[in-house]
């Protein structure tokens, strides 16, 4: 079996800036992505989009054209379309590509997976033509795909960038139905004055409105109860707002409550972690240099809490940094990044305290379907607490909520907010669904085939 | 309808249903399929109700359709090659 | 203010904690169940649930008999099904030296006054297993047996007997365990219980509380892996086994196929995490995919390991203390211990408030370990 000094799964902003980094400071450096080409969502399919696409996607996505290029320039070893479906305590990662298993040795471990967008349960939300904000950006960006009637529901800054950038391709969404609550802006007020270290964001996000608002998109603030209607496919979405039921004919929909950490392989190397009460998630417990509880694993980039790209890219630098100064390799500076850094994370707070999810999503009501793989509702979670079911894993054994072919992602967070509230305590002390391998179904043939071909190639 | 913005590159086909759908090269089925106006993609197993693409990004596993006879492949994740025969996966031929 | 005290206090909160509890509690005992985690959470909540009197152990045939009599109205008992369905259990022959083993034991049964096992040649094994690989040439088969939803079965038995008044301590783990005067005393995170009788159903920690009760018992800590796919066409209607590989094979009512049958995982008890060892399991795959094609499609959604406790002999303890008067043990039940719940439940719950059992249990007397003066 092959080994590495490092190896980092996602090449994404952090991913890719720690395999540089790594390959820099002289360690050897193996990067797994499940996606066909690097960039990570964020900067999905930057190397492959021509100008014209990356100038109405706006500048801060061709800044992942210079990451992308250092990373190609790198030593690092690159293998797109590997699929990891397991790490042990020994950081043996075992991955799929090409429809063959194969396993490596990591003596660090770099987990760059990255962010999910957070689970939104409401009526309707898995009728067909309602996706998440981000499949909508990853049409754009890949596919150069818009819609004519698309409507966003949500709130985030997300939300309003994929607003101007539909926008720039000449596609306006046909409405924005946000649910950010007349109070938040009160209370997100106290963060405005720290959040000003952060004015290249607070100036970027009043541009996305200003632009919204020329180019005539309706915004229906402060809305509430939102549901999706349609019999086989999306056909309207209809909401309270300004103290009236509204509803919107249209056959897309697009969701987004922010972003959360993908916990999966943390998880599953039973990292801990902890719940996040500002970012409203689990986060992988990580010290200065994004180390977590189990020594020689890392989180670069949202992993480790939401930062955004720019922070990504540093994180993914400091951790490569740090695993080379432990063996004794010559490293990079780390301080100025550290201060850079901080003040790239000025505006996180007022962003979480003014974008926090939706009461709705949070507690969705009764008859609303949590878990999209084997179709449990919110009433069905909460019948399951009253019984005694203590946490989400107890949850899961009774109902399968979380036992679908999505493992939990779509409805994880969900869950354990429901529980949390049903039980009167904090998703802290209820936690999270315990992560099984295989991460990603596997062919039962493929785990068959382990170790067949002998010996065992790494990447290529 | 679903738009494409910017000019023809070089096309792959393949067929959905037994109707031939055009892809862009390096694009996944999936968003080929939503371009083509097919945002249903299969069948959900357990009360047979239309699900669709939801995330594009390989996490939501809504979008798993039978390629080349192989059940529950993730259309976001596999890019279109040529001659692939793609189908909805329904909920009668998971649970018979 | 909890009420520390009573007439039971049973260590472990698995399906045989569970099970003797709420027997105990029918036969009229005030009973503490004192649970380290939370209820089911090891391999009572995560087994592959199979119900199953094929294949046991000669001692265990009666016991297992009485068992699956309960199995049979187990929604009268618990007011819940469990999940359980009837199916038949079949061990499958891949060869003619496995398939007269099996013919062996048939004939030992029948002798020993059991008909429950039947011999299967090539035809009726396709008639009950029509996908099966054409190179397998018979079984041995148990008809009424079955299988049912492992967390569900074992949350049942603790809600029934809650309803009954037995109280739970979860997330409570038993540090020490005494006896002082008549009594026992059970030293926890949370506090002191005391108890006139004392039952260990502490699977793979139960080594340790039998230690402190001053018996010399060693108990394995093991990790049975199990795997569960995405849902398939049905192509198979009973509990699969394999005569000379290990296999636990069952389509699920939903679909689903969950494969297990004994490859062992990393089993870490000190820190409650069990480790797939995927080297191992997928050896559990081959076997799967030799004994039905079909099985090339499939894909693995999630695999598991619940820590399980393993006795030398392979065959649990259910016994009375040999060193303390009303202390008895029921545990090391060697990753075969789901079907037996609910029949080691009454002959425990017999056994302390009673005294007595016809059950014959004398085989799985804890002195069996007892070094020999």
């Amino acid at each position: 079996m092959n080994s590495y000094d490092v190896v980092v799964v996602g090449a994404g902003p952090a991913g890719m800036a720690c395999a540089t980094e790594a390959s820099r400071a002289g360690l050897s450096t193996l990067v797994l992505d499940e996606q066909p080409r690097p960039g990570g969502q964020i900067y999905r399919d930057i190397e492959v989009s021509d100008p014209g696409r990356r100038a109405l996607l706006g500048k801060d996505y061709g800044e992942g054209a210079r990451i992308a290029e250092a990373f190609r320039a790198s030593k690092a070893e690159y293998r797109s379309g590997a699929v990891v479906w397991n790490i042990d305590s020994e950081k043996r990662i075992d991955y799929s590509a090409g429809g063959r298993s194969h396993s490596v040795q990591a003596k660090s471990l770099v987990v760059a997976t990255g962010a999910i967008e957070r689970p939104t349960p409401m009526p309707g939300w898995t009728l067909p033509g309602v996706t998440t904000v981000g499949a909508v950006q990853i049409l754009l960006k890949t596919s150069g795909i818009v819609f004519e009637d698309l409507v966003l529901v949500g709130s985030g800054p997300l939300l309003w960038l994929a607003a101007t950038q539909m926008i720039a391709a000449g596609a306006p969404p046909k409405a924005i139905v946000e649910t950010v609550p007349r109070s938040r802006y009160r209370e997100a007020a106290r963060h405005f004055a720290k959040a000003l270290r952060g004015w290249r964001y607070l100036a970027k996000g009043f541009a996305m409105m200003r632009a919204v608002k020329k180019a005539g998109v309706p915004v229906h603030s402060d809305a509430a109860d939102i549901a999706i209607e349609g019999e086989i496919a999306v056909t309207a979405v209809t909401f309270t707002s300004g103290g009236t039921r509204q509803r919107i004919e249209t056959a897309h929909v697009a969701l987004h409550q922010g972003v959360v950490p993908n916990q999966q392989i943390t998880r599953l190397m039973n990292c801990k972690h902890r719940f996040d009460d500002s970012q409203r998630a689990f986060l992988p417990v990580v010290d200065e240099s994004f180390e977590t509880s189990i020594p020689g694993v890392y989180v670069a980039g949202d992993g480790a809490g939401i930062g955004g790209a720019k922070s990504a890219e540093m994180r993914g630098r400091l951790v490569a940094m740090r695993i080379a100064e432990k063996v004794g390799n010559r490293a990079g500076e780390a301080a100025k990044l550290r201060t850079e850094l901080a003040k790239d994370a000025a505006v996180r707070p007022l962003l979480e305290a003014l974008y926090a999810p939706a009461a709705d999503v949070l507690a969705p009501a009764d008859a609303t379907m949590v878990c999209r793989c084997e179709e449990i509702t919110a009433g069905q979670i909460r019948e399951a607490v009253a019984l005694g079911a203590p946490g989400p894993n107890q949850v899961k054994s009774f109902l399968r909520a979380g036992m679908g072919p999505c493992q939990g992602r779509m409805c994880g967070l969900a869950v354990s907010e429901i529980i949390a509230a049903a039980k009167g305590e904090t998703p802290s002390t209820v936690d999270y669904y315990r992560i099984r391998p295989p991460l990603k179904p596997l062919l039962l043939s493929e785990l068959a085939g382990l170790g067949a071909e002998e010996p065992r190639e790494a990447a290529e | 309808m679903p738009q494409r913005i910017d000019g023809s590159g070089e096309t792959v086909r393949f067929t959905f249903e037994g109707r031939e759908v055009a892809a862009r090269a390096g694009e996944t089925l999936a968003a080929a399929l939503i371009a083509a106006g097919e945002t249903t993609t299969r069948d959900s197993v357990v009360s047979g109700a239309p699900r669709g693409p939801f995330c594009m990004m390989g996490v939501c596993y809504e979008c798993l359709v039978e390629i080349d006879g192989v059940p529950n492949r993730q259309a976001c994740m596999i890019v279109a090659e040529p001659g692939m025969t793609v189908n909805r996966q329904t909920a009668d031929e998971v649970v018979a | 203010m909890t009420n520390r005290t009573a007439d039971l206090l049973v260590i472990g909160g698995g399906i045989h904690g569970c099970s003797a509890a709420l027997q105990a509690a029918m036969r009229g005992l005030d009973v503490v169940v004192i649970e380290k985690d939370t209820v089911a959470r090891h391999a009572s909540g995560v087994n592959a649930g199979g119900v199953r009197r094929l294949g046991r152990d000669y001692a265990e045939v009666p016991i297992s008999q009485r068992s699956m009599e309960i199995w049979h109205r187990i929604g009268e008992l618990l007011d819940d099904d469990c999940g359980f369905q009837r199916a038949p259990q079949i061990k499958v022959a891949e060869t003619d030296a496995d398939l007269q083993d099996l013919k062996d034991r048939a004939a030992h049964l029948r002798a020993m006054g059991f008909e429950h096992e039947v011999v299967l040649d090539r035809n009726e094994l396709r008639t009950h297993l029509p996908a099966v690989s054409e190179h397998c040439v018979g079984g041995l088969a148990s008809f009424d047996d079955g299988f049912a939803l492992p967390y569900q079965t074992t949350f049942a038995f603790q809600r029934k007997a809650r309803s009954l008044g037995v109280r739970f301590e979860e997330n409570c783990r038993a540090q020490r365990v005494e006896r002082v005067g008549s009594d026992f005393k059970v030293t926890t995170e949370r506090g002191v219980f005391t108890g006139r009788k004392l039952l260990n159903c502490g699977g793979a920690w139960a080594g340790e509380i039998a230690r402190q009760l001053g018996e010399g018992v060693s108990v394995e800590p093991t990790a049975p892996m199990m795997l569960v796919t995405s849902r398939m066409p049905r192509f198979c209607t009973a509990v699969v086994g394999n005569q000379s590989r290990p296999l636990s094979f069952k389509q699920m009512a939903n679909g689903t196929v969950v494969i297990g049958g004994g490859r062992r995982g990393r089993a870490l008890p000190e820190t409650n995490v069990s480790e797939l060892i995927f080297s191992e399991l997928r050896q559990t795959a081959e076997t799967a995919m030799a004994i039905f094609p079909i099985m090339r499609q499939a894909s693995i959604v999630r695999s598991w390991a619940g820590i399980e406790g393993r006795m030398p002999d392979g065959i649990p303890v259910i016994s009375a203390s040999s060193t303390e008067e009303g202390a008895y043990h029921a545990f090391g039940f060697s990753s075969h211990g789901f079907q037996l719940g609910p029949g080691v439940g009454e002959i425990m719950g017999e056994l302390i408030a009673t005294g007595a059992t016809n059950a014959p249990i004398a085989p799985f007397s804890i002195t069996r370990f007892t070094p020999e003066p």
